[in-house]
Order: structure tokens, then C-alpha cells, then sequence
């Protein structure tokens, strides 16, 4: 599959995530979520940022525990929390912010 | 996800209305041909996939004895024929177990029995042609068994068709058919070392921030050791141990029992996966591919023992086959199992009494187990028959006031696939997953229902991660699912640990991760 924006075509992989990381902006995370019938608010900004720059650091998408810290720290304990994250992503925070922050699926026994 | 109605539970596993093709949809999606070629196989179908598959066919009939008996000796006496819980949930006749051996069967009478090769007696054995309709069959529907070998219990010829489901997916993967979701995650574990694809300082960063959270709640530093050269004990887990939840909170059992017992261990970042995909693909030579990272970090690291996590099918692997596949393991210290299981290791302490306990720290659950079908049915654990039901049942009794047991005829040697195990827990397969739970959903409601149970503990990290997605289709929370030592670590009194209210770990469902 692939992503049409503003007529370009991003290509994706059967479930979408798209295949070349660094074709990811904004405007196409916004599309990804529509897709995935999430509107972007400020929380599940400072999630896919968190992932982003997580994943810059150690290729690989961070651990629930992980986030759930950092998420801890941000935006306070009410949030930090794998419930609030389910709350944000209902497919699992782990894939579906995957997808959205144009990483990777993580794969395996989870 | 997907468009399909979730099956109503009833009281107990009632044998459901056949429905031809009820299932016929569902297939995986077929592996990348990188994720081929990383493995030795071709990437796309190939142009004589006739010719390869039975000739491939005809190599694993001469490797492997027993799948000729299994595929000579069914007498279609109908024992299996509700045994599968694929079956169960989804009424495909073609989930039967005797059906999905008979896909292969066919095609095995066709060319390796002589009835089956003369054209005038083929339909008197039952013999078919491999056509492209019988190969598309295949691939859904070796891809609707989990390999859990509940038929072969019932079986009166022990007919397992685990064994002839591995050996489709290997002639499948030979003509250029594998499947996405395990070639992936074998050739991820060639490249970096485990399923998910997690680097050395990704899990290093990950460990340390788990060292960080102990010690907040415990007060005590707790090590997650890596790499550690002459540790004595080498701990291989399932990478999952290190992402997911509840599997992280198990993680963390484990790391406060070594501390308690003053064990020397670490994890490698070399062989940091217990789980072999392998083994559900059918191919021994990825297998050991595999097997051999454990061989060469415990080299490298110099330990003495290996002890392995939670996780099914990787007990299976390492319970069964890890001397031939990897041995001889004639430099650990033979004192001690090769290799051990983590709730061997934890239940021995606890039968010499070097673990303190406060049970009343897990007062607000009520627990069940369920058994993980390759731990239960392919392997062992402790030195007396059996012990691999008893051992996790008695470790759960030693850190909670309150179990019970499901039906005895869902658990035990007789235990229900999750509904994801065998390479089946991907995205892709959701329908087949959670129409496959429904037998254990309905156990597990009963007992909810009868006797207050408020959580499930497994000790694999597949049945962990299905029934967290899948448990929220039946109405249940997918906060319900425990690891066993989960429970250990929350009732675990660690020397010098701050007691009171301050870590009292009250009764939320995601305690570890809430407290103050």
C-alpha cells in the first residue's frame, strides 16, 4: 500500500508502516492517524516525539516501560501509565504510535 | 480490526456447527523476499514449485520417521476431530485435526505410496494431485495450527500434527511460500540477536531504567547484569521479557530472585532471545542456527549454568532438543540442570527456604493458571513426572493466598492454545486468534464467575501477549494476564527493603508501574 500526500505517493508495507523512514513528516503522521482513526492532540504529539527521538538514539522503538517513564516525567503521573497510552493508541501504544511516528513494527512475541 | 462477529462463550467447549471455508480467508501475509533470502530460501514462489515441494516432501520422509508414520498410520477414528481449539472457535472442518493432516496426507499417498501413484486406485487412498488450490489450502490452513499438540493427546496413535504442520511450512518455505511474520524475526535474531530486533545499547538502556525502578520501589539495588564475563548463571529470555508488559514485570521477578539468592548472572545482548521461530517454520538447520548464539555467549561470558525465562516454546527447545542442536554443554557445571527453568531455579530456593515471602501482597487477586501448551505437553520441569503442572502451580500457591484451577480437562496435559502460539501471533491473524481463544476464554469465565478469579499467570510470553489483545473481545481486561513471576516479585521480601506504607503495592492493576 502507500500514502498519497499533497501528490506524492510514500509506499507503505501491507499493514502500513511505511518502508523508508525518513520519508516521514507531520503532515503524514496526521494522515497515518486518520487512517488508524486517531486525531492527533498534544498527548499523542509528545508520545510520537518521544518515540522518534527514542528510536534516533537506539533503532529500535522504546520499551511500554520506557515510555510509560518519560511520559511519567512530561506530562505527570496521571498519564504515565499504560492505560492512558492504550487511551491515546487503543491498538497498543507499542504499533500503532509505531506506525503514526513512521517506525518499524516491533516485532516478536509481544 | 477485521469484520467478524466474536463467538458467544457458553459454559463449557461445545462442539460447534461444521461450516465449510469458514476460515478459508484467512492466511498470512507471505514473507518479503529479503526476509526469505536472509534464511537460505527462495524469494518468491518458484517456477517449479511442483517438482521442489514433493521433492522436498520426500527428503523430510527420509529425515524424519516419524512423520511418515503419522502420515501412514491415521485411521480416521474421529478422536481429534473437536480437539482443536481453531476448531472450537471458528467450526472450519478443514480446523479438524485428521482434515489438516489430510492435506498433506493426500499429497504424500499421491507420490510415496503405491496405491496413491496408480491412477486406477488413487481414489480408493484418497490420493490427490499438489495443485494450486490444495498449495493455497496449505498455507491457510497450516497456518491455523498453533502446533500445541492437544489432538496428539487424544490421538490413540499419537499422531502429532505439530510435527506435519512444521513440515508443511518447511516445504512451504522451500518452494519460495514462507511466512512474514516468523522468516522476519528469524532473520532478525541472525542480524541482531533477538525477535524484536533490539540492539545491545537499547537493552542496556533498558535494563538500567528497570535497576532504577526496583530500587524506588524496594529501596534496594537490584542488578539486571549484561554481558557480565564470568557471572556464573546466564539467564535467556524471551525478548519480550524486556518490552512488553506483563512480561517486564516477570523480568523483574527473576532479577529479584537471583539477588535474593545471591547468584552471580547476567544476560547477554549476543543471545538475548530464548523464543526460536524456528522451530515452528519446521526447519531444524534455522533451529540451530539459532541454538548455537546460546552456545557461543556462554562460551564467551564463561558461565556455569543456564537458566532460561518464561517462555513456551523455547522450553520446548531447550527442554528437548538444545544438546543435539548445540551440545555437548560439557563446560557448564554439571551439579545443575542443563538447562534449567527459571521456576525450577525459583522453586528450589523456595522448597529450601531462602525466599522470604509476603503473600498478603497479592490478597486483592485471585489467581489461575493456565498452562502454555509446549511447556505442558512437550516438555518437563523438576525431577518427578508432572512437574512441569505442579512446579508453577506451587510457586503461585508460595507468594498467594488465593488459586484456583480452571476445568481439568483445559488444563494440564490437556491445556488450550492461547490461540497464538506457533508463529501465529502476528496482526494479520486476529480473527483466527481470537475465535482460536475461545475454549480458554470460556474457562476462564467460569471460574471468574464460580470462584472470584481476578487473574490468569502464564509462563510464556506468547500466551501473555495474545491474551492481553485478545481477553478485551470477551469482555475481560487485558490487565488480567500475570507473569508467575510477577507475583513472585510482589510478594518477595528482599533483605534491607523498605516495608510500609510508602511500597505498600496496593491493589491497582498496574501497580508496579503506578506506585507513588
Amino acid at each position: 500500500m502507500a500514502y498519497q500526500l499533497n501528490g506524492t505517493s510514500v509506499e507503505a508495507d501491507e499493514e502500513g508502516y511505511i518502508t523508508d523512514i525518513s520519508l516521514w513528516s507531520k503532515e503524514l503522521a496526521i494522515l497515518i492517524a486518520e487512517d488508524e482513526k486517531i486525531e492527533m492532540s498534544d498527548d499523542h504529539w509528545e508520545v510520537v516525539n518521544f518515540l522518534r527521538d527514542y528510536y534516533e538514539e537506539y533503532q529500535i522503538a522504546p520499551a511500554i516501560r520506557v515510555l510509560t517513564k518519560s511520559i511519567k516525567k512530561t506530562m505527570g503521573p496521571e498519564k504515565g501509565n499504560s492505560q492512558y497510552l492504550y487511551e491515546l493508541f487503543p491498538y497498543g501504544p507499542a504499533k500503532q504510535a509505531c506506525k503514526i511516528a513512521g517506525l518499524p513494527k516491533p516485532t516478536g512475541c509481544i | 480490526m477485521g469484520d467478524y462477529k466474536i463467538p458467544e462463550l457458553g459454559e463449557y467447549a461445545e462442539i460447534p456447527p461444521v461450516c465449510e471455508g469458514a476460515m478459508s480467508h484467512s492466511h498470512p501475509y507471505v514473507a518479503a523476499p529479503e526476509h526469505q533470502e536472509a534464511l537460505g530460501f527462495p524469494g518468491e514462489l518458484v517456477e517449479d514449485w511442483h517438482g521442489k515441494a514433493i521433492g522436498r516432501l520426500g527428503e523430510l520422509l527420509d529425515q524424519t520417521r516419524s512423520l511418515r508414520v503419522y502420515l501412514d498410520s491415521c485411521v480416521r477414528c474421529g478422536a481429534c476431530t473437536d480437539k482443536c481449539h481453531y476448531f472450537l472457535g471458528t467450526g472450519d472442518p478443514k480446523n479438524m485435526p485428521v482434515a489438516r493432516q489430510d492435506l498433506l496426507r493426500k499429497v504424500y499417498r499421491r507420490h510415496f505410496t503405491a496405491l496413491g501413484k496408480f491412477p486406477l486406485t488413487r481414489w480408493l487412498v484418497g490420493a490427490e494431485d499438489l495443485t494450486e488450490e490444495v498449495l493455497d489450502d496449505w498455507y491457510s490452513y497450516f497456518h491455523q495450527c498453533s502446533q500445541c499438540r492437544r489432538c496428539s493427546v487424544y490421538c490413540p496413535y499419537g499422531i502429532d500434527t505439530a510435527e506435519i504442520s512444521m513440515a508443511a511450512r518447511d516445504i512451504m518455505d522451500h518452494i519460495g511460500k514462507g511466512q512474514k511474520y516468523c522468516n522476519e524475526i528469524i532473520a532478525k535474531v541472525h542480524k541482531i540477536g533477538n525477535n524484536l530486533g533490539l540492539p545491545g545499547p537499547a537493552l542496556e538502556n533498558t535494563l538500567e531504567g528497570l535497576e532504577e525502578d526496583i530500587e524506588e520501589e524496594t529501596g534496594v539495588k537490584v542488578r539486571l547484569p549484561l554481558d557480565e564475563k564470568g557471572a556464573d548463571i546466564l539467564l535467556v529470555t524471551p525478548s519480550a521479557d524486556f518490552f512488553a508488559e506483563p512480561h517486564v514485570d516477570g523480568l523483574i521477578g527473576y532479577a529479584k530472585v537471583f539477588h535474593q539468592a545471591g547468584a552471580s548472572w547476567t544476560i547477554s545482548s549476543y543471545a538475548s532471545e530464548a523464543a526460536n521461530f524456528a522451530m515452528f517454520i519446521g526447519s531444524y538447520e534455522q533451529m540451530r542456527e539459532v541454538a548455537l548464539r546460546i552456545r557461543k555467549a556462554a562460551l564467551d561470558l564463561g558461565v556455569k549454568r543456564l537458566v532460561f525465562g518464561e517462555c513456551g516454546h523455547a522450553w520446548r527447545v531447550a527442554y528437548g532438543f538444545l544438546n543435539t542442536l548445540a551440545g555437548p554443554w560439557d563446560f557448564l557445571d554439571p551439579n545443575y540442570p542443563v538447562p534449567q527453568h527459571i521456576c525450577e531455579y525459583t522453586w528450589d530456593l523456595i522448597e529450601k527456604g531462602q525466599l522470604k515471602f509476603d503473600k498478603s501482597a497479592n490478597d486483592h487477586m485471585t489467581l489461575t493458571f493456565h498452562d502454555s501448551c509446549n511447556i505442558a505437553r512437550a516438555t518437563r520441569m523438576g525431577d518427578k513426572p508432572g512437574g512441569q503442572f505442579e512446579i508453577p502451580r506451587n510457586i503461585i500457591k508460595a507468594v498467594c493466598n488465593n488459586f484456583v484451577d480452571m476445568a481439568e480437562d483445559t488444563i494440564r496435559e490437556g491445556t488450550y492454545c492461547c490461540g497464538g502460539g506457533g508463529g501465529l501471533l502476528t496482526d494479520d491473524l486476529m480473527e483466527l486468534r481470537v475465535k482460536g481463544a475461545k475454549p480458554r476464554m470460556e474457562a476462564l469465565t467460569q471460574v471468574v464467575k464460580n470462584d472470584g478469579v481476578t487473574h490468569m499467570a502464564a509462563i510464556c510470553a506468547i500466551c501473555k501477549s495474545q491474551f492481553s489483545k485478545v481477553m478485551p473481545e470477551y469482555g475481560i481486561g487485558m490487565d488480567r494476564i500475570v507473569s508467575v513471576h510477577q507475583l513472585v516479585s510482589d510478594a518477595i521480601v528482599l533483605d534491607g527493603q523498605v516495608t510500609g506504607e510508602e511500597t505498600d503495592k496496593l491493589g491497582g492493576d498496574a501497580a508496579p508501574q503506578t506506585e507513588e
